[in-house]
């Protein structure tokens, strides 16, 4: 689980689409496109950010749903938590076991 | 050469002709039957009568119903009307129950969004500067 996190942030393209995904949540997949090629003049085929959605998705960073016809993406923050718990805020109880 | 007619598919001929005319605000131009239940039914924006023709044609083909549910999952729309105002033809829109499934969206110079034609397609409204 942690190997998909860290996997999935170290590519700058699926930073981007998490930055897009926090400023609207519920896009298609047409307008995660359209944003990464109007706004960030970044050309990657429809395929390409299918499989980097894929990636977040794997890391459970991004959640698609399905409403009606259509297909949404949100983000997730949730994970990232790990990381704040790992290094940032230790636990005040005590030492826990790390993940590995 | 230039560009006369487009068409889309359309699910139900009657309905689209009520959406493309009543909600969307286009004119019809011709409606001529064909056969015993399709029509050669065509619209066109009333600000330009004798502009480019949009043909809903009926959607009988089986090909046409994987291809289309394929596009409107990932939201992709498979026509574009130029509009002077988003924001404002999106708030018109809503108001008469049109379902967006993006809302208006600035990029740069461009604006756009994204409706459900209630007949089976995604349509693109889309603002771009002079």
């Amino acid at each position: 689980m942690a190997d998909d996190l860290f996997k999935a942030l170290a590519d700058r393209t699926r930073r981007t689409i998490m930055d897009e995904l926090a400023e609207r949540s519920g896009q298609t997949l047409f307008e995660i496109c359209s944003r990464l090629s109007m706004k960030h003049g970044l050309g990657i085929s429809r395929q390409a950010v299918s499989q980097h959605l894929a990636v977040l998705e794997a890391a459970g960073l991004v959640e698609t749903r399905r409403e009606g016809r259509y297909k949404y993406h949100d983000l997730d923050t949730a994970p990232l938590r790990q990381i704040t718990d790992r290094w940032l805020a230790p636990d005040p109880t005590g030492p826990q076991e790390n993940t590995p | 050469m230039k560009i006369h007619l487009t068409s889309i598919f359309v699910d139900d001929q009657a309905k689209a002709e009520h959406f493309y005319t009543e909600i969307l605000g286009f004119v019809k131009k011709h409606d001529v039957p064909l056969g015993e239940q399709d029509r050669w039914l065509t619209v066109v924006s009333p600000e330009e009568p004798g502009g480019t023709e949009l043909l809903l044609e009926p959607a009988g083909h089986p090909a046409v119903k994987p291809y289309r549910d394929a596009l409107v999952r990932d939201g992709i729309p498979l026509a574009q009307f130029a509009v002077t105002d988003v924001r404002a033809e999106y708030e018109r829109l809503v108001g008469l129950g049109v379902h967006f499934t993006q809302e208006p969206l600035e990029m740069g110079p461009v604006t756009t969004a994204v409706f459900d034609d209630t007949c089976g397609n995604l349509i693109q409204i889309a603002t771009q500067p002079q």
